[in-house]
Formats: structure tokens, sequence, C-alpha cells
């Protein structure tokens, strides 16, 4: 299987934004997996390409045309003005000018126009209109899985095309005639099994957590506890799956653990609902998007929680944010003096804020640190009362904690930010070099804050960005452990009432 | 004869705009918008949504941020558009109103600033190797297009006038539904002919653009899920879509 390191790419400080020369077809031959029969066929799907698959497509297509706004006024509204063409990462870091977004959008455009407009009826030649070919839908299925979703394109256009929802409604066409992605739809489908996406039994979640609570104990000399199902608690935490298993991720998973026992509230996490991430997001599947969904509204009223909070993951906190009460809902059993949902960003701070957190930050002082805001975070929800919020309190947090903090370039982060090159269901091996080098812009700009200001680490709130970053850090010269999750730093620093901590902090004092 | 021509096509073509573009808008605003996906940072009042989308409109704020030299072009045709517009208004109204023969002596100079700027996104679209690469034949005919319009507009001006008392007649008599003499000047032909093309193209293309914009959820809606839960509108049957088979 490929590693990242076999396409390690020049790490001298550079620009992260630096425009390539247009390289056609240089990703021609990426594409990922295909979904096996059995795959689809849990999900619904027909297992293998249909007989007559391009009417059957471009019947799909009609309806999203006509259940989704945004894809008619993205496929009606691009003057081609080009100001997108050199926003998205995996054209900045392959050159391949079928990454421009437009470009991408362009695939679909293109049999949009042939089948739904007059002119692509008649003077194809005119608009760029073709046929729905068989070579058409590979091309689709490669360069529409070349994109990671992450919206930054959106940001730029004038008239706020966001290519993510035609990569969505291409991938949703692609799996509704039988070519789906393996890798999306073999973690959906173990969702809607088991309800997480890595098909976690319950009796290995409840060991990971009793082995964590021990190694609490050693630690602090606290009881920090760990609870899953526990009924009639204030709050039910969801966090991707990764968190109960994966490094750096489990390690945030003992800073959220650290805050709600601070915090004296109640909390558990819910095996019926353990996963937050719902990459039915990536698919473009509203209805496995809401079977995901609903299993969290039904854990919450099982449990009979006042509250859920979602821990550290980028597109479960895009879904939880905006769609959550729009799919499951209305949430009216839950406490609605706070935020429904609330990101475990939000609550920490909150505690800060009320001074109900202490924090040594000299524990941290092994880091330099910086933050990458991942992009469904940045351009697809928000925290807090305020616009951008959703950058402020995540800094906030390691501002509290931390000693050593900078930011990256600030066309590099915020809602500019650039994805991981992991994000939207590209995770996989089998894509390992469009994420190696759809990585370099955001590479770049750390190795630039790395060689300005000494920075060694850097953090995140998203599972994929942690677990992507883990993958491609060292084709970039980084050691593989320089992503850490916030919460791993708030941990680390926290000190606890009572504590081994406290008492060392006490004695210094003294 | 021509005069006729002309009279009849104004009337096609202003139906072919009028028609084709009232049921493009009601298509859109029938499509539903299944989920909230605004790009945040996003407004959480309706009031800061009608601000951001004033910022779209007026100053390109978007296109701003993501490219100077498009947005110096882009900004530069639009707003000579509007002055161009505004000035063309004389050609319509008798007695001409006040704020119309205000714009007048600008009008001249937005008749340059708006064929630079169309000058500027065309060496772009054949310089810019990105920009080429995405064009498709029908980009460059409409900036031809344009450059023809606004050309033949400034070449009347300034080189070969011709009888604009004799052409608002033609004109004030259009919109009274009377056929009145157009003066036969090949110039002034071309230049309604474009007028006529323009119309004729506008709900079929790019130029959808300007509309889109209000219907385009990720800058029309408002961020507050948490406030106010956020129920699409029921998918009513959307309204056709023009298939072509
Ligand atoms: S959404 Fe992101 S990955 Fe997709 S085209 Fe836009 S910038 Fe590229
Ligand atoms: S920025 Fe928007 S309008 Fe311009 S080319 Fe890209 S998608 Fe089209």
């Amino acid at each position: 299987m490929a590693k990242p390191s076999d396409y390690i790419i020049n790490a001298a400080p550079s620009d992260p934004l630096e425009i390539p020369a247009l390289k056609p077809g240089a990703m021609a031959g990426c594409k990922p997996f295909v979904a096996k029969p059995e795959v689809q066929a849990a999900l619904g799907l027909p297992g293998t390409l249909v007989e007559n698959w391009q009417a059957k497509a471009i019947e799909k297509m009609g309806d999203l045309l006509n259940s989704s706004r945004s894809l008619q006024v993205a496929m009606d509204s691009c003057m081609k003005c080009g100001a997108c063409t050199d926003k998205c990462h995996f054209f900045l870091g392959t050159g391949d000018p079928k990454n421009m977004p437009v470009a991408r959008q362009d695939l679909m455009r293109s049999v949009y126009r042939r089948y739904f407009t007059v002119t692509g009826k008649y003077f194809p030649w005119l608009v760029g209109a073709r046929d729905l070919t068989e070579d058409v839908l590979d091309e689709w299925y490669t360069y529409f899985h070349q994109c990671s979703q992450c919206r930054r394109c959106s940001v730029y256009c004038p008239i706020g095309i966001d290519t993510s929802e035609v990569s969505m409604a291409a991938r949703d066409i692609m799996a509704s005639v039988g070519r789906g992605q393996k890798y999306s739809n073999e973690i959906i489908g173990k969702g809607l099994k088991t309800g997480n996406n890595l098909g976690l039994p319950l009796a290995a979640i409840r060991s990971t957590l009793d082995s964590l609570e021990e190694d609490l104990r050693a630690d602090t000399g606290v009881d920090i506890a760990m609870p899953l199902d526990a009924k009639g608690s204030d709050i039910m935490l969801v966090v991707p799956s990764a968190d109960l298993f994966a490094e750096p991720h489990i390690q945030g998973l003992i800073g959220y653990a650290k805050v709600f026992h601070q915090s004296g509230l109640s909390w558990t996490l819910s095996s019926y609902a353990s996963e937050a991430a719902n990459f039915a997001l990536f698919t473009g599947s509203h209805d496995h998007m809401r079977e995901m969904a609903r299993r969290i509204r039904e854990a919450a009223l099982d449990l009979g929680v006042k509250r859920i909070v979602f821990g550290e993951c980028g597109h479960a906190w895009r879904v939880a944010y905006n769609f959550l009460d729009t799919l499951a809902g209305p949430f009216d059993f839950l406490d609605q003096d706070h935020p429904i949902p609330q990101h475990i960003c939000e609550f920490t701070h909150a505690l800060i804020e009320r001074g109900q957190l202490r924090f040594d930050k000299s524990q941290n002082d092994a880091y330099r640190l910086t933050y990458h805001d991942s992009c469904n975070v940045a351009r697809g929800s928000r925290m807090g009362d305020k616009p951008g919020g959703q950058f402020e309190i995540p800094r906030a947090l390691l501002r509290a904690s931390c000693n050593h903090f900078f930011d990256m370039a600030p066309e590099t982060i915020g809602e500019h930010t650039l994805c991981c090159g992991g994000g939207g269901g590209l995770l996989g091996d089998d894509l390992m070099e469009l994420r190696a080098k759809g990585a370099q812009p955001r590479m770049r700009a750390l190795k630039n804050v790395a060689v300005e200001h000494g920075v060694t680490h850097m953090a995140a709130i998203c599972a994929i960005c942690k677990s992507q970053f883990g993958s491609v850090l060292p084709a970039y010269g980084f050691k593989r452990d320089a992503i850490l999750s916030v919460h791993q730093l708030v941990g680390n620093a926290i000190v606890l009432d009572g504590s081994i901590q406290a008492r060392a902090l006490q004695k210094a004092a003294r | 004869m021509v005069s006729t021509l002309y009279a009849a096509l104004f009337y096609v073509a202003a139906s072919v705009l009028m028609i084709g573009l009232a049921a493009r808008l009601r298509r859109y605003a029938s499509i539903p918008v299944p989920l909230l996906i605004p790009t945040t940072p996003a407004p959480t009042t309706r009031l800061g949504v009608a601000a951001r989308l004033a910022r779209e409109v007026v100053l390109f704020e978007s296109l701003f941020k993501a490219n100077t030299w498009t947005w110096v072009f882009g900004w530069m045709f639009h707003a000579a558009l509007l002055v161009v517009a505004m000035r063309h208004v004389r050609y319509v109204t008798q007695p001409v109103w006040g704020w119309v023969v205000l714009v007048q002596p600008y009008g001249i100079a937005a008749g340059f600033a708006l064929v630079a700027g169309l000058v500027g996104l065309w060496a772009r679209r054949i310089l810019v190797p990105r920009i080429r690469y995405i064009s498709a034949p029908s980009d460059h005919l409409m900036l031809a297009l344009l450059v023809g319009l606004g050309g033949s507009g400034l070449l009347m001006t300034y080189v070969a006038h011709t009888d604009i008392v004799a052409l608002k007649g033609f004109t004030l008599g259009l919109l009274r539904l009377e056929i009145r003499p157009l003066p036969a000047d090949p110039l002034l032909l071309l230049h309604l002919a474009l007028v006529i093309v323009l119309m004729l193209i506008f709900p079929f293309s790019k130029l959808l653009h300007g509309p889109g914009l209000f219907f385009s959820p990720t800058r029309t809606q408002v961020d507050n899920p948490r406030q106010r839960r956020y129920r699409p509108q029921s998918a009513a049957r959307p309204l056709p879509l023009g298939r072509t088979e």
C-alpha cells in the first residue's frame, strides 16, 4: 500500500498558496475503490452499474435539480469568472485543472446543459455540453472524489456557488446507479448497523473506557468517570468513534472527561449513538443522513439527558449544528436554556469564562502550538453567539492552556482555512496520493510558522484532520505525532480539585 | 420596412426576456433548500443577510477577496454598465427626468470604462491559462457581444453621429405601440440588433448570474439554526425544469 513518504514534496519554506502550472490529466488515474455489491445492497443501492444507468442518472439528476436549489443555481449561474480557480487545495497541490472548482462543476454542468437546456441540446459545442457517456461517468467518479467538500471555493465565488453541493449531488447520482464509493458506503453501513463508523461493539467501548478510568486515576489521583449509557445523566456526549481508540483523538476524550468532571455535571456516552461523524454528508444521501441523526435523538430520549454535547469532529459539528434539528428534531425535550446542540469547545469555554477551570499552562510547555481551522467548522457552522466564534473559541481554549501559541498566515486560517486533504470521505488508503498532495498548502503554512516561530505542534478539533495529518505529516518532514487534539492540551493543563497536580501546585506556592 | 422589422423584433425580445426571466425566477423560488447551508461566518439575522447581499451586489465582496484584477475589471464593467443604462433612460422618457439629465456627462466616461473593463476581462480569459481552460466558445461570444454593444455605442457618440431625435421618436413610439421611422444608420442598426440578441439570450445564459445570487443559499440563508428550527419549504411540485426532451 502506498505510503505518504512515497510522495514527498519539497519541504523548504514556500508560499502555501502558490499557483501551480496547469498539468492536465495529472490526477486522472487517482480514484477510490468502488463499493462492492454487498456494501451497496446494505444501503439499499444497486450493487453494480444498472443496465439503463444513463437514463436513470439523468432522471436522478432531474430529481436533485427539483429538490436542491443550490444545485440548480450552481448549474445556471456560474459566469466562468475564474475567481475560484486557484482556491482548491487539490488544485494547488496537484496542478490538475479538473481540480479547479469551476472545472469540477463543469463536469456536471456539461451534462446538465446537454440534457436540460435548449442551447446544450441544439448547440452543444457552443456551451461545452456533452452526453453522459461511460467516459464521462468515469471522469465524474474520479474528480468528484477529489473534492473534500471543504467549501473553500464557496467563500470566493461572487455568486456563492458551493462546489461541495455539486460533488454531493454527483456522488448521490453515481451511487444510485450502482457506482458507490467503497470507503464512505462501508462506513455508513457500519454506522447504520452498529451506531458507529468503526463497528465497535458495546463491550469494546466499555473496556476502553475502563482502562482510561484507571489511567486517569493513576495520573491525577481523582476518580474520573467515563460513563456509557448512564441513564438520567445531565449531558449526552456524542464523539467521533476515533476518539474511542485512535491517537491523538483519545487524548481529546480524556480532556473532555476532565472538563466534565470539573464542571460537576453528570455525563454519558451512548452506545446506540456512538458516532458523531455523519458520513452521509459526503455521499449526499439525505435518507442516510437522517437515519444517523435520528439515532442521536433516540439515544438522548432513551437516556433521559437534558443536554447534548458534541466532541471534536468537523463534519459532525456541521451536521449537528446546522442539520440535526431539521433532520431529527424537534429537541424540545432537552433543557432549552443551553444551546442545542453544544460543542465541547463551547462547553469548556463557558466554564473558563465563569472561572470554573484552573490551568497550569506549564504542563504544555513542551509544545509550541499552532491551530488548524477545520474546514466544515470554519465555513459550515458556528460556535458561540457571534459569527466567527468558531475561530475564536478554540483559540481561546489553547491560549488558556498553553504558553506558546502562534497562528499561521492569515490567508490560510479562519474562513480562508485550507482543508487537511482528507475530508469528504477521502480518508482511505486508496487515495493516499491525493491526500498527500492535497495537504501541501496546509503543510507549507505549517512549515512557515515552524521556521518563523519554532512551532512544533498543530492542534485541531476534527477527527478526520487528526487522522489525515497523522498520515501525511511525515511526508513534509514533521513527526507523525505533531498533530494534537485541542482537548488534549486542555486536559494536560487542567488542574482538577483534589488532584495530585493541585497538591503539587499548592506545595510549590508555599 | 427596417423600422417594422426592428419594432417586431423588439416586441418579441422583450416578451422572451420578461417571460423567460419570470419563469426562471419562479422556478428558483419553487425549489426547496432542504438544509441550512450558509457559507459561514454568516449573518445571524435577516437584516444582516440583506447587508451581506448588498455588499455582494454593490462591492462584489467575495470577488474582492478572491482576485484583485478580476474584481477591478468586473466591478468597472458593471458599474459603468449601470451608469450607461441610466443614461439610456433618456431614450424612453419625454420629458427627460432630472436625474437622467444629471448622469449624462458621466455616461460618456462610463462608456469607455465599460469597454475597458470588458477588454480587461477578455484579456484575462485569453491570457490566464486557468481561465482559458474553463472558457467555452459561448463565454468568448458573450464578451464579443458586449464589446460590440459598447463599441458601436461609443462610435455613434464620437465618430458617426446618428439621428438621435429620430431614434427617440422610434423608441417612444415602441412604448405607445406605434411604429415610427428608425434612422437606417448601419451602426445604429448593429447596436440595436445586439441589444435584441442580448435580451433574447438573457434568460438562457450565464447572464442569470445576477438573479442567481439572490437565490444562492450560501449567501441568502441566516445562520440561526439553534435559535429557530430550520424547516425547508414543503416540496410542493417545483415548476417545470424546461427539459428539452
Ligand atoms: S469544496 Fe473544497 S475540495 Fe471541493 S472544489 Fe471546493 S475547494 Fe476544492
Ligand atoms: S467563482 Fe463562481 S462564478 Fe466564478 S468561475 Fe468559480 S464557480 Fe463560476
